[in-house]
């Protein structure tokens, strides 16, 4: 973007936060759109949603001397209800972003701030040491995802900090932390606009590149992109170690065996309560059903009995043929 | 005694290398595991093949059904309530203590009963209730986006595999006795001699 193209931005910003709106509008606003979370910071954070809360806003141009509607970059837009969804829903706006976003026009040099990082804040954190915060850093800075800093590549880039939140501990239903979780991978990997901010290699068509995966859309919908492509730690519970892709996961039995990856993975939170009911990896089967990880012992050993009896059966037979013809 | 028309012969033979097949992949992706076992095939392959010879097995099926609802052989699968039971007890009894004592078989092969009661019995249940249970639960797990997700609480995925392992099995202990009952024929050998000329060798 050319400068005079971001000095637009800025004047725009400006008519736009000299729009006010009354008290009784932005509460409606907040209450309709936040469900039961309520925020200490929400007028203060309304002064930001105003504008960067929705794709379209208005501000007076004093030039014009009129209204004008204008549309939001979408980089630039946080929706209300998923930012209070959030983990950070507790934050002003302010708390990360410099306070001098509350003056209007934003000053353009606040356009180069440095940006926090998780581990900024995480790092090093007694509070928040159940997340492994540093562990999840070093794996990090070992992942393919850590060679494209250079190009811009953040933490941001999958925990966007507005809207993110933690999934797979608090969920009650693992198909939609799987979609939740993929579709973090797939803004980039399978939306070429955002894929070529960071590199130059040609669009990744992720269907295509799957097709050796029987069944796909089965995979696609019961385990995460990462399953395969992260190596598994155990001293976190989810994988940031991104591996070049000659080293994801092609072993069908790495899942579909009596010791499934996915145990160590996916079904990681869940096994720490390991549900024994004559299954093997029986956790697995509160939500889905692997083959060949889903063993039922009794009824692998009632196979074995009966197998048996029938063999003894047959032996005796031939046994008595046998005296049969012996004595004839 | 001509009793075994080529078509019935050719279906026979695929049906039994099918089902070996099937048996082996099978079992290997149920038992599959990171190390490899003698007679486990690796689970991609085991995956590869178990479709292939399903999608056979399943044509070679519909053969059967058609090649018997067109001709004769169908007849041999017809069964009546009369004597049902006291003909299988005559059977049975004969199978464990008459065969050793040189008696006559009570119901001997005709040109119009191929099967003894026991065997009617047994092929009626493993070709006309297994085998289909056992294509469709196989065919909802091809396509698993056609198995319902939950079925009283319970993965649909689950009960389809269940259901399948479990005629998989039935129909492979089907196999191992049917296996040994061929060797009670007029000699050990001659039922399977049968199985490769169309004629069947008389006991008497």
């Amino acid at each position: 973007m050319n400068f005079s193209a971001v000095k637009s931005l800025f004047l725009l910003c400006l008519f736009a936060f000299s729009n006010s709106l009354s008290a009784s509008y932005k509460k409606a606003v907040i209450l309709q759109d936040t469900g039961i979370f309520v925020s200490p910071y929400a007028e203060d954070n309304e002064r930001c949603f105003t504008c960067h809360g929705q794709e379209r806003y208005e501000y007076t141009n004093e030039t014009l001397g009129r209204q004008v509607k204008a549309l939001m970059c979408t980089e630039r837009i946080t929706k209300r209800k998923e930012f209070y969804d959030s983990n950070h829903k507790s934050f002003s706006c302010t708390d990360c972003h410099s306070s001098d976003y509350t003056t209007f026009p934003h000053p353009g040099e606040l356009r180069m701030e440095m940006k926090y990082n998780c581990i900024d804040c995480h790092g090093g954190d007694e509070t928040f040491s159940a997340f492994g915060f540093d562990e999840i850093d070093k794996e990090y800075q070992q992942s393919v995802h850590f060679k494209l800093e250079g190009e811009g590549f953040t933490c941001w880039g999958c925990h966007d900090p507005h809207t993110y939140k933690i999934s797979i501990r608090n969920t009650e239903n693992l198909k939609e932390t799987i979609l939740y979780d993929n579709a973090i991978c797939l803004n980039c990997h399978s939306n070429f606009s955002h894929f070529q901010l960071l590199t130059d290699r040609e669009e990744i068509n992720v269907i295509e590149k799957h097709e050796w995966l029987p069944n796909q859309t089965s995979h696609f919908s019961s385990v995460r992109c990462i399953e395969c492509h992260t190596t598994i730690n155990d001293s976190i519970l989810v994988a940031h170690l991104i591996v070049p892709k000659a080293e994801a996961v092609k072993k069908c039995n790495e899942c579909h065996s009596k010791n499934s990856m996915l145990m160590a993975s996916l079904y990681k939170f869940q096994s720490k309560e390991q549900r024994r009911d004559g299954f093997f990896n029986g956790i697995i089967l509160n939500e889905s059903y692997v083959i060949g990880a889903n063993r039922n012992e009794y009824l692998n050993l009632l196979s074995l009995v009966i197998y048996g009896i029938v063999l003894v059966i047959i032996g005796v037979h031939i046994y008595f043929r046998m005296i049969r013809k012996e004595t004839n | 005694m001509y009793l075994y028309p080529i078509w019935i012969r050719l279906w026979h033979l695929f049906n039994a290398i099918l089902f070996i097949i099937l048996i082996i992949t099978g079992l290997s992706m149920q038992y599959t595991d990171k190390q490899d076992y003698m007679l486990v095939v690796s689970f991609a392959t085991a995956v590869k093949w178990h479709n292939i010879a399903a999608i056979l097995l399943t044509i070679n099926y519909i053969i059967f059904v058609i090649g018997n609802s067109a001709t004769e052989n169908g007849k041999y699968y017809r069964t009546s309530k009369k004597n049902f039971i006291t003909d299988l007890g005559i059977q049975l009894k004969y199978y464990s203590w008459g065969i050793f004592k040189g008696e006559k078989h009570p119901f001997p092969v005709t040109e119009n009963r191929k099967f003894n009661p026991l065997q009617k019995f047994s092929y009626v249940l493993a070709m006309y209730v297994a085998f289909p249970l056992l294509i469709i639960s196989g065919l909802g797990l091809m396509f698993p986006e056609t198995i319902l997700n939950r079925v009283l609480g319970i993965s649909g995925l689950l009960l389809t595999d269940i259901l399948h392992i479990t005629m998989g099995f039935f129909l492979s202990l089907f196999m191992l006795i049917h296996i040994y009952t061929c060797t009670l024929g007029a000699r050990p050998s001659s039922l399977f001699k049968s199985m490769i000329s169309g004629f069947h060798e008389s006991d008497h």
